[in-house]
């Protein structure tokens, strides 16, 4: 008899929520009751909400259990696991689940269903397509794929891919470089971190794709080093792709070359920045560069390198797999693909959602979401990380889409979605705008370095009641010159937490 | 010369071997130091100046500018707690405070027994789970004032 396959998360998040403590008791059952089983740790699907998520392979696809604590493994196997057991966490056929059935997943059609560390399993569920198809096209051909695709970088600015890539195709044949920027520092975002714990060789074939379409043979992952599980994911993958011949000298058996190489940051907000994180792999402070000469023509050591997001070279393995128009039909507009969004904060059912652009921020926080974690109302939504807006009641219908957003006065970034409830102080998370401004400028520009500490007072004064109408006029100022005058968008976007909470949430600043 | 003066010197000499030929090495050399010693020894900057031809001042400057980088060794644990949008969310203010009145110390400083360190930390990408934590290399996921207790309480069991 074959052992049956029970499948627990490994990945952050079901660690954080005691997924290891579930493995060893199921390890521990089985053994004690004489089941002989494999169990796996795949990634998370990104169901945070069910998450230890446990599964079983069965004669009808994958049966899940969640949330399954340590206590609850007893009973599971009285009740017949790890067959389909009928107990309360029984929760049916994984793909019978509506949050995730009625998501499209394409980035993150993997996650959750495969051994991150197998490659087998990836191959088996189509990995690798795009690779072998991208050995067999020329550089320009690809180039053209991505430019068709529509995609847009998903770290946050939302520059056309395909364009970046032309640039640094165009340069002059000699060392190029591909940077992957897994330095994901915005708060409420995950996305990055769930593809690298969950499917990181598709962000490996990514990067070998876009060297092979610019000329590039040597990449970097810049990875933050809060992220220590990823950080022993991408030692491990980038060992095994090696020895299966996806990176080195002989890509995939053709002459192609490809090597890569993990940089760990260094607890840099700043380095998230594409010329601060450049500077910062060549081992200097991480100084935002002036803009131009672009990345693109003078990257790392001045040399034209593709610097892009995990998200972005991620989805183009399903480009060159499926074709630029299999991707860019998921979209509407100028947004093409598909929508990647993190739920998070004070959410009921927080965790990852990829679905065609289209839907609203309603839809999302009430929908997938369920409303808080806490059972009170909801009163703001930041969308975007740190220097994203807070979306009050009144914009909830705005859907998720780059010009929309922008129609509003917020941003997208990077698809990270954070919901308060009725109990925050909006004067507090202006307050902390400034204040994580002030602690992660890189300290090259006035308006953002000296801004932010001046920020912070006058916002202290402001709640205090001292000369609130002069201060708040001096605040308004203070964001004009922060916006206009700063060298990147950690000063230039500082202001837009700020004034969202001064428009729509004025009262809490003592009015 | 004291023994741990060639500890620092081996150690200063293998993580320059080991990345020397790479971009920008100093980056790793320094991660590899605090790695061992859990931060970066004031002797450790001439020994890294010479053997990466850079000079002392350029990489004092490095140092001071990366949150990740002590110059002051760190107690037994590290404890990050996330202050960022979604662990506030969810009170990690609250945390915030009862965590510095439980361990008696601020951000950045070690209790006097030498068992933690405290840190502020901007995300651990467990947002969907918030509040956050991060105790050495494992990160915690809705962390109330008890589970903080309850957690302190099992690491300050264990001899
Ligand atoms: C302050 C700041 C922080 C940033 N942080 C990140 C980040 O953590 N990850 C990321 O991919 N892009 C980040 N970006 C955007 C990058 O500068 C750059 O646009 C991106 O890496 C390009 O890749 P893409 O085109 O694939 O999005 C940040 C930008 C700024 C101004
Ligand atoms: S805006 Fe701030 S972070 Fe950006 S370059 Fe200027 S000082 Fe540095
Ligand atoms: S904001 Fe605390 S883990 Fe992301």
């Amino acid at each position: 008899m074959t052992a049956l396959k029970v499948y627990v998360p490994g990945d952050t998040t079901a660690r954080a929520v005691g997924a290891d403590a579930v493995a060893e008791s199921i390890t521990a059952g089985a053994a004690g009751r004489g089941f002989e089983i494999e169990l796996i740790r795949n990634g998370s699907r990104g169901a945070f909400w069910l998450e230890p998520m446990v599964e079983i392979e069965t004669a009808n696809g994958r049966f899940a259990f969640g949330p399954v604590t340590p206590e609850d493994v007893p009973g599971l196997f009285e009740s017949g696991f790890p067959g389909e057991a009928d107990h309360v966490l029984a929760m049916g056929p994984v793909n019978g689940i509506d949050w995730l059935a009625s998501q499209q997943r394409l980035t993150f059609a993997r996650a959750g269903w495969i051994d991150p560390l197998s490659l087998d399993d990836y191959r088996a569920t189509g990995g690798l397509k795009g690779l072998e198809q991208a050995l067999r096209m020329s550089p320009q051909e690809i180039v053209d794929e991505v430019k068709e695709s529509g995609l847009r970088g998903r770290g946050g600015a939302a520059f056309p891919t395909g364009i970046k890539w032309q640039t640094v195709l165009d340069q002059p044949a000699g060392q190029k470089y591909i940077v992957c920027n897994a330095d994901e520092g915005d708060s409420g975002t995950f996305a990055d971190r769930l593809l690298i714990e969950s499917d990181p060789y598709q962000l490996i074939e990514g990067m070998v794709i876009a060297g092979l379409a610019v000329g590039a043979d040597q990449g970097f992952i810049y990875l933050r080093s809060e992220y220590p599980r990823c950080r022993k994911m991408l030692e491990e993958v980038i060992v095994l792709a090696e020895q299966d011949g996806l990176l080195g000298d002989a890509i995939l058996g053709s002459d192609r070359v490809f090597r890569l190489e993990l940089r760990i940051g260094a607890g840099a907000y700043i380095c998230g920045e594409e010329t601060s994180l450049l500077d910062s792999l060549e081992g200097k402070r991480g100084l935002v560069r002036f803009k131009p000469p672009l990345p693109a023509i003078e990257g790392l050591m001045g040399r034209p390198t593709v610097v892009n997001n995990v998200l972005s070279l991620g989805a183009v393995s399903t480009i060159l797999a499926e074709g630029a128009s299999h991707y860019r039909d998921f979209g509407t507009g100028r947004s093409r693909g598909t929508l990647t969004v993190q739920l998070a904060g004070n959410i009921r059912r927080g965790g990852l959602v990829e679905i065609p652009f289209g839907a609203t921020l309603r839809d999302l926080v009430e929908g997938y979401g369920g409303g808080t974690a806490s059972g009170r109302p909801v009163r703001a939504i930041q969308v975007g990380g740190p220097l994203g807006a807070y979306i009050p009641a009144t914009h909830w219908d705005v859907v998720l889409d780059y010009e929309a957003l922008g129609a509003i006065g917020g941003m997208l970034g990077h698809g990270g979605i954070v919901v308060f409830d009725d109990t925050v102080d909006m004067a507090q998370q202006a307050r902390f705008a400034m204040e994580f401004c002030a602690t992660e400028s890189c300290g090259k520009c006035t308006p953002c370095r000296v801004g932010s500490v001046r920020g912070v007072e006058l916002i202290d004064r402001i709640v205090a009641g001292q000369e609130r109408a002069l201060n708040l006029q001096v605040l308004e100022d203070l964001c004009d010159t922060m916006d206009k005058g700063s060298l990147c968008a950690m000063g230039g976007l500082t202001p837009m937490p700020v004034r969202s909470a001064l428009r729509h949430f004025r009262k809490d600043f003592g009015e | 010369m004291n023994s741990s003066a060639v500890t620092l010197q081996e150690v200063v000499e293998n993580a320059v071997a080991r990345h020397q030929h790479s971009l920008g090495p100093l980056l790793p050399v320094l991660h590899a130091i605090q790695e061992t010693f859990g931060f970066i020894p004031r002797d450790a900057v001439p020994l890294v100046a010479g053997a990466l031809n850079l000079s002392r001042a350029e990489i004092h400057g490095v140092i001071g500018f990366y949150h990740d980088y002590r110059t002051e060794p760190a107690g037994e644990h590290t404890l990050h707690l996330c202050r960022a949008e979604a662990c506030q969310a969810t009170g990690a203010a609250e945390l915030e405070l009862h965590a510095r009145e439980r361990l008696g110390i601020d951000f950045g400083e070690t209790t006097p027994d030498g068992r933690f360190t405290l840190e502020p930390v901007y995300c651990l990408g467990n947002c969907a789970c918030a509040p956050a934590i991060r105790i050495n290399d494992d990160t915690f996921a809705r962390v109330s004032i008890e589970k903080f207790d309850r957690l302190i309480a099992e690491l300050e069991s264990v001899e």
